[in-house]
């Protein structure tokens, strides 16, 4: 087959070609034809197949994501926004933090070890881009039913890949989730997040500027791994009978990754880089068009210098090619010689396959031939814009009117404490250890704080003791019964886990998890979701710094439970003052934060109890959060408190449970006036905490709730090897302990 | 170019749990009557100029020293037929 | 004169940075090594640190142990350089064959992540004088190929020469062998050991506990004595 020119393009414009099979629609194939005043190449045609895939090119999202852009609060600590490969937040001390959290959900479906180990390479080589040095990692992760034998293949793939992956870089796995619900079977959600460190004046971008200066790729020898992956998998929901196109999923070389990292913190630390993207969906196609795109415009690249690990690779495959490890550097000429230099230390190899033009089209040529020669931001920022339909779905009424509240429920302190013993042992609220246990959490000897406490925590500095922390945070079935209030959930949550650790929220990530686009239904939530996220960022004052959508995530008719999940980053003056969730103090008091209602819509006692999922989910009240927030900071700069866990899911009998078992201190506890036993042990109502105070702190620390107007009851102390509701019943720490350790390793081992 | 072929595999008396974890899980896949699972590693070495008895020697020195443990490791060593 | 400690930076080495802090708090001076370089840089004491040198491919520490530092290092243990090997750093050593047995998957087939209780068996060795025999310490655990291997003979010849260094004191999660953690070679001055001391020296972080500074205060103890 002869190779199909820019040259002999032009000359045969009524050539057939297989737009239709590379996913793109028959308008945008129009479209590109105008653009280019010709039909496009082979190679062109993939570049924007794959570049105006939704994946790549946020397609069906972009219209509800600018509010993130346009309702921005005031924020001194934001360096980098929306746009870059990852967002920037200054946390004082001269260092600045990045961070980000995305998806790979598809892949980890179809191969769950090599999805997930790829997922975590990714979102690092995001990190790295942006001149930072990888600090942690985090992994949001949903499946399906606990009990269902798919989990059974998917999960331990999963968690296997990202501990094979992270572990052999090097990176703590400080924190994430694990949920399971039906919704999920087909289509589990694999989250991954990474946090980077690094100087002001380190920050690096993704552009290409400076005539004459080299593009130099280096990292892993390219193959014909993940051909088409991202148009294929993530712009397709999979058919009950199985993927209706070949799967091509990438595999994952994390020894590679490494060198990568140490290799290109070498060659920042020389400032030897002008500019710098990182190689992920759609490869080398997506590399050279944004960078030319963000910088000047012009690039020529020679695709035949590109170094092969299959040498049957045609140009187009080269281009599309989504092999792993992969950077691609902009670098000034007298630069280059050192370039090599360590990148030969490092044993990675490095190519020149081109250079910045005066121009403003991106050129690549195959052994002297034309084969593309597009401008840039076409393919890589001009891609289309749909304006989806989206209307609220005609069954969300009654949704929300199948009230919770009206589930019946446990009539006797007998049948309370049966219903926290299944509570506290049901896959979703029982210990994650025998997940969080498979990865490694101390190596960098900085990890201040990791799972299963509020959020993770690690020191960046060890002669100030300056922190960060993140915690992610999402909750389908909320968002399920009101998507706007939902996002707004998730992002209380996170926030208020990152201050029940004494730091100071600054931005957050968003990863935006739901099903079709075509389907007005969940067009609807995803509007929805996005402008619940938008308002909150905005009220709280935390910016979105950037983020992902994944989309499609379906089998059939039947989408997923929208699923935004959020990612807060916090900041902390000294790691010393931090606040661990352990009880671990006999004697301290115990006091609940905040006002409880009668809130059980989506909570976990309807899920485990009832299999309910109907009614309104908890309200929002973000100034509250805010207040609870700075209180908890406070406490914590102050010795005020010793202990703090944030309310969720599972309610306040959750959060006790989990301190105490940390601490491997009981507490008994005396249902508040105005309440009853049910209500306070389950009720999932926000903006709550509860804190172990020293007896001595009691008197400042109520003083300054009741100054802030912060409603705080004490509700019981630390004490004994039970955990007691008076009047009611009591549970045995050991009881507790088996009930809620043993499940995972149950069912997965 | 000849392919020679190293085999490596963990001596009898080690105990395999990758390969009992094979084992296990086969029955439950539908498929019976497998007794024992053991996992190993299969080289294939593409290798320029004639496969001799030297070549051969130095095939086999190198499995003995780096691609098996044999603290932990048998291996076989086989030419593989020109197709 | 300040005791000098290297650390060996192999391709893949992530616990180099942890091992060169442990030495810095204990009160030496830490030198970083690169796989490439023959040349030791008069360094008194060789630690070769925990991590997935080469990727642990092919098998855990197979590939490291023939790099240039470390026909310098073979050459000088055997003539009395004290030698620490950590996780990797102690499979890299029985590659080598410095230490006898070998390493293999761990039992349960998932990569252990813990706080690991240890009984100190020998506190004889250059490594392990700050301890006493027979005190239990807490060190964190984490390898997916930690499981101690070795013939009954050599087994039998470790526990009659005393050659034990450390043992899995509650729980053995990997599956080695008579509970071995950790072992010595005839002399005392070559040691390998699973588990991390290098994050059990700062109470800030990790488990909190600071049982593994031991192993840097005996070196540093026996160097300044010679």
């Amino acid at each position: 087959m002869s190779l199909d020119t820019v040259k002999h393009a032009a000359e045969t414009p009524d050539a057939g070609q297989p737009w239709k099979e590379l996913g793109l629609k028959e308008d945008e194939y129009a479209r590109i034809r105008e653009i280019l005043g010709r039909r496009p190449t082979g190679a062109e045609l993939a570049m924007y197949s794959v570049m105006w895939s939704e994946h790549c090119s946020y397609k069906s999202s972009k219209v509800h994501l600018k509010q993130f852009g346009e309702k921005v609060p005031a924020n001194d600590a934001m360096l980098v926004g929306i746009g870059e490969n990852a967002g920037v937040v200054d946390v004082g001390q001269g260092y600045a933090v990045t961070f980000k959290v995305e998806s790979h959900n598809h892949p980890s479906y179809i191969e769950p070890y090599q999805g997930a180990a790829t997922g975590v390479g990714g979102i690092v080589r995001d990190i790295l881009a942006m001149g930072a040095r990888p600090v942690a990692v985090v992994d949001p992760l949903r499946f399906g039913a606990a009990d269902h034998p798919d989990t059974r293949r998917v999960l331990p793939g999963v968690v296997a890949g990202i501990g094979g992956y992270g572990n052999c870089l090097g990176l703590p796995n400080i924190g994430g989730e694990v949920v399971f619900d039906a919704c999920y079977q087909g289509n589990p959600l694999v989250n991954a997040g990474c946090i980077g460190v690094m100087k002001h004046e380190d920050i690096h971008l993704a552009q290409a500027s400076g005539p004459g200066n080299k593009v130099i790729l280096y990292g892993a020898r390219t193959g014909g791994d993940g051909i088409g992956g991202v148009s294929v998998l993530a712009s397709e929901t999979f058919e009950s009978t199985g993927p209706a196109k070949r799967p091509a999923v990438q595999v994952g070389d994390p020894f590679q990754e490494k060198l990568l990292i140490e290799c290109t913190l070498e060659i920042f630390k020389e400032k030897l880089v002008a500019g710098i993207q990182d190689l992920g969906g759609a490869g080398l196609s997506c590399a050279t068009s944004e960078l030319a795109s963000a910088g000047s415009g012009g690039m020529r690249v020679e695709l035949d210098t590109v170094p092969l690990r299959d040498s049957s690779l045609s140009p187009e495959e080269i281009l599309m090619s989504e092999s792993q490890e992969r950077m691609c550097a902009i670098v000034e000429p007298q630069h280059v010689d050192r370039f090599m230099e360590i990148c030969e230390k490092w044993d990675v190899i490095a190519t020149v396959i081109g250079e910045v033009t005066e121009g403003t089209q991106l050129e690549i040529f195959w052994h002297g031939e034309q084969i593309v020669d597009v401008p840039p931001r076409s393919v890589a920022h001009e891609g289309p814009t749909y304006q989806r339909p989206y209307a609220r779905p005609s069954w969300q009424d009654a949704l929300q009117a199948d009230d919770a509240g009206e589930l019946a429920r446990p009539a006797s302190g007998a049948e309370l404490r049966e219903q926290v013993l299944k509570l506290v042992s049901s896959p979703n609220q029982a210990s994650k250890s025998w997940i969080t246990d498979q990865y490694d959490r101390f190596v960098q000897g900085n990890t201040v704080l990791a799972m299963p406490e509020d959020a993770g925590m690690v020191r960046i500095d060890e002669e100030s003791n300056l922190g960060v922390a993140m915690a992610t945070d999402g909750n389908g079935r909320y968002a399920k019964l009101d998507p706007y209030t939902g996002a707004q959930l998730a992002l209380a949550e996170s926030y208020r886990n990152v201050a029940a650790t004494g730091a100071k929220p600054l931005a957050i990530s968003d990863c935006l998890n739901f099903g079709s686009p075509e389907d007005p239904d969940v067009m609807w939530q995803f509007a929805e979701a996005t402008r619940g996220l938008a308002d909150g960022c905005l009220e709280l004052g935390t910016p979105v710094t950037g983020g992902n959508v994944s989309l499609y995530n379906q089998t059939g008719e039947t989408a997923i439970h929208p699923t935004p999940v959020v990612a807060v980053l916090g900041v902390i003056d000294d790691v010393t003052r931090r606040t661990p969730v352990a009880f671990a103090e006999e004697g301290q008091l115990l006091y609940l934060l905040g006002d409880t209602r009668e809130e059980f819509g989506g909570s976990a006692w309807s899920e485990v109890i009832h299999q309910h999922l109907g009614g309104m989910p908890p309200k929002v009240d973000l100034g509250r959060e805010k207040l609870l927030g700075e209180i908890l900071i406070s406490a914590s700069r102050d010795g005020m408190i010793d202990a703090a866990h944030d309310l969720s899911d599972g309610g306040l009998i959750q959060a006790v449970t989990e301190s105490c078992l940390r601490g491997g201190k009981g507490a008994r506890l005396v249902v508040p006036d105005g309440l009853d036993a049910f209500t306070f042990l389950f009720s999932e109502s926000a903006g709550r905490a509860v804190v172990s105070i020293p007896r001595s702190e009691e008197l400042r620390f109520n003083d300054m709730c009741g100054a802030r107007g912060l409603p705080a009851v004490r509700i019981g102390v630390v004490d004994g090897e039970e955990i007691e509701i008076q009047g009611e019943f009591s549970i045995p720490l050991s009881e507790l302990r088996t009930a809620h350790e043993g499940t995972l390793e149950g069912l997965f081992a | 170019m000849a392919r020679v072929v190293v085999d490596v595999m963990l001596k009898p008396e080690i105990l395999d749990p990758q390969g009992q974890a094979v084992q296990r899980a086969l029955p439950r896949l539908g498929f019976d009557g497998i007794a024992d699972v053991r996992q190993g590693k299969r080289f294939e070495l593409e290798v320029e100029g004639p496969v001799d008895d030297a070549a051969l020697a130095r095939i086999n020195e190198m499995a003995e020293t780096f691609l098996a443990n044999t603290v932990i490791e048998d291996f076989t060593v086989k030419v593989e037929e020109e197709k | 004169m300040t005791t000098r400690i290297g650390v060996v930076t192999f391709p893949g080495t992530l616990d180099d940075q942890d091992s060169l802090r442990a030495v810095r708090i204990a009160g030496a001076e830490p030198v970083s090594l690169w796989h490439r370089d023959k040349d030791l840089h008069q360094v008194d004491a060789v630690i070769l640190a925990g991590g997935f040198s080469y990727g642990d491919y092919l098998r855990a520490g197979a590939i490291s142990r023939f790099s240039p530092v470390m026909a310098t290092i073979i050459e000088q243990a055997k003539a009395g350089l004290p030698v620490l090997g950590i996780c990797n750093g102690f499979q890299i050593l029985t590659e080598a064959h410095l230490l006898p047995g070998a390493m293999l998957r761990n039992n349960n087939l998932h990569f252990i992540c813990r706080d690991q209780k240890l009984r100190v068996e020998n506190a004889d060795t250059a490594w392990t004088s700050a301890y006493t025999a027979g005190q239990e310490i807490s060190v964190p655990l984490k390898n997916v190929d930690g499981r101690y291997t070795a013939d009954e003979r050599t087994l039998d010849e470790l526990e009659a020469e005393g050659r034990v260094a450390f043992r899995y004191a509650d729980v053995n999660l990997n599956g080695s062998l008579r509970d071995i953690a950790g072992i010595t070679n005839a002399a005392g001055n070559v040691v390998g050991l699973m588990p991390h001391p290098e994050h059990a020296v700062d109470p800030l972080v990790g488990t909190g506990r600071t049982d593994g500074l031991g192993i840097f205060t005996s070196i540093i103890k026996k160097l300044v004595t010679a």
